[in-house]
């Protein structure tokens, strides 16, 4: 089993000559299973180029699931090639919209309608199948893998997603904050509140747990996070204490803010090493960055 | 099911909730920053949102493995955002009236509906439960007569000759109800609540608010409701249509250890709390 990163870009985005060693393309990562089966996580700017790798395969089966439907992470399916070729079966995978009553197909329908692109889903070539998956968590099969998901924190229902495959496993959390209490410490309401954040922190660490590699939303640096708080991602020390609980082997940071250049990017990574004093018995810590490749 | 309950439950859809809530979460979600804990207590005043929004996070489309029954753990469950564009689409159906073309006061409602649900949280904390689950009888209070606002909008002309029958005092509204519809607000309240997948000790205290006796599961829930509905009815907070107060079954009065007029006054001074009532629904 093995991945790749094709984006690793939050929010929009953000080529140029400051981003070009970590890349600007937006959540993309391909993932191939022991019988190299392709499931694709997020269909952000990255997907494009990685649809340029795939012809050779051709009529291919492929399984995308989305975390969530912010435009970070979809912005690249109505231009990812396999759709418009016949014989190409696509399967997407995602949560449904319950505020407006919307399936995982509306959202690829509209993105696809006539004031934003000239090419309806109806007439698309290849076999389209959606399916909207159930929070909290759900497992499918995908050949030798298994593909489990469970409801994050973010501002729309995001899945992370967790693939195990022959012993093997990755687990990519999408976008997502460590919820925070909502009451101050003397209100009545207060601990009830922490009682339900403290059980699903234990949730979401228990679907970490032992992870070869954990891929996590880590956007901001401690001294951004207080003028970003609700916004839906982790910060740096957040992703490390999550990662050191959860026993990952490693971890990959993802989620680069669009305005930090490669070298920032940098020097806040090896400050928060130091600063958790990373060490001995602890998982591996690294920048995702785009055309990193991990075997498992 | 029958024709007229699905029918109903069909209606209820697009029944809106009570007008502060709507312009209260107007309000907060103009703004960028919206309070997450100032929208929460809003929803938890208005039996309609509350209802609508336990009703959407228990439904089949989020396969929990158990029933939510607080507006704090569907925060914590699916995030303030989406909780907060939940709440929108529903103040966008529209408003209650204030008053309904038949002599039911809303405001007077929703004063007793959160009578009632502030008095079954201390009724709860009198038999040893903690804040947390006290939180629970609150909210069976907000509802437990939710069945009345679906009647007075939906079957208006019937209920207000419920209403008139129940006038005199001499019998119940459930009992004028059951005489015009075979049904009462209880039982349309707990068919609701069960259709919605409510957690079911909530459906239990909606449906038998009015047959303590009928509590064959010890559920507090239900004495508590009752023995709160009694007090708020005699003192009384707000109006819900009910002129007619029974003394305590020895059910209740063996569980609290004292008649209606005794635990009103053991209960103490409740005029926080109804002050805080009525500062919401006067907005």
């Amino acid at each position: 089993m093995h991945f790749k990163f094709w984006g690793v870009r939050g929010s929009i985005a953000s080529p140029g000559p400051a981003t070009v060693r970590y890349g600007g393309n937006t959540t993309c990562i391909e993932v191939r299973g022991d019988n190299n089966e392709l499931i694709i996580l997020d269909g952000g700017t990255g997907i494009f180029q990685l649809a340029q790798t795939l012809f050779a395969e051709f009529p291919i089966d492929i399984n995308v699931f989305i975390t969530h439907t912010h435009w970070d992470h979809i912005q690249g399916l109505p231009m990812f090639v396999p759709i418009f070729v016949p014989g190409n079966s696509i399967t997407i995978h995602g949560a449904a919209d319950i505020v407006n009553q919307r399936s995982i197909k509306d959202v690829l329908t509209l993105q696809m309608d006539y004031s934003y692109f000239p090419v309806r889903e109806s007439q698309l070539n290849a076999r389209m199948n959606y399916v909207d998956l159930t929070p909290p968590s759900q497992s499918l099969e995908v050949g030798s893998c298994k593909v489990s998901c469970l409801l994050m924190n973010h501002p729309v229902l995001n899945f992370a997603y967790r693939i195990d495959c022959n012993g093997k496993s990755m687990v990519f959390t999408g976008d997502h904050e460590w919820d925070f209490n909502i009451y101050d410490a003397d209100d009545d309401e207060y601990d009830e509140y922490q009682g339900f954040i403290e059980e699903k922190r234990r949730g979401i660490i228990e679907f970490f747990k032992g992870a070869d590699a954990l891929i996590i939303d880590t956007a901001y640096a401690e001294e951004e996070y207080p003028q970003r708080k609700g916004w839906g991602h982790g910060t740096f020390d957040t992703s490390i204490k999550a990662a050191r609980e959860a026993g990952v082997k490693k971890a990959y940071l993802t989620h680069h803010e669009p305005t930090r250049s490669d070298d920032e990017l940098e020097r806040i990574f090896n400050e928060a090493l130091l600063r958790n004093q990373i060490g001995d018995g602890d998982p591996e810590f690294y920048l995702a960055r785009e055309g990193l490749k991990v075997d498992l | 099911m029958s024709l007229e309950q699905v029918e109903i439950l069909k209606l209820v859809e697009k029944m809106p909730a009570f007008p502060q809530a709507v312009t209260r979460v107007l309000e907060l979600t103009a703004k960028a920053e919206c309070s997450p804990k100032e929208l929460v207590q809003v929803i938890e005043h208005d039996p309609i949102m509350t209802v609508k929004i336990l009703k959407l996070v228990n439904s089949a489309f989020y396969g929990l493995p158990r029933p939510i029954n607080s507006i704090n753990h569907g925060v914590v469950y699916i995030g303030i955002n989406t909780i907060k564009n939940l709440a929108l689409s529903i103040a966008a159906i529209g408003m209650l009236p204030k008053k309904t073309s038949i002599d039911f006061d809303m405001d007077e409602f929703l004063l007793h509906s959160l009578g009632v649900g502030a008095v079954a949280k201390k009724l709860a904390g009198r038999l040893g439960f903690n804040d947390k689950d006290a939180a629970d009888f609150f909210i069976a209070g907000l509802l437990h007569d939710f069945g009345k606002v679906v009647l007075a909008q939906f079957k208006g002309e019937e209920f207000q000759q419920a209403l008139q029958l129940a006038g005199s005092g001499n019998i119940s509204l459930a009992a004028a109800e059951q005489s015009i519809f075979a049904t009462d607000h209880a039982q349309i309240g707990g068919l609701l609540a069960e259709t919605w997948k409510l957690p079911p000790n909530l459906i239990d205290s909606i449906r038998f608010h009015h047959e303590p006796e009928a509590n064959s599961h010890d559920n507090a829930l239900i004495d508590c409701i009752y023995a709160a509905n009694a007090i708020v009815n005699s003192i009384p907070v707000g109006f819900s249509g009910n002129h007619h107060v029974d003394e305590f079954p020895e059910r209740i009065e063996q569980l609290f250890r004292a008649d209606l007029t005794t635990l009103k006054e053991q209960l103490g001074d409740l005029s926080t709390e109804i002050q805080q009532a009525r500062a919401f629904i006067s907005q």
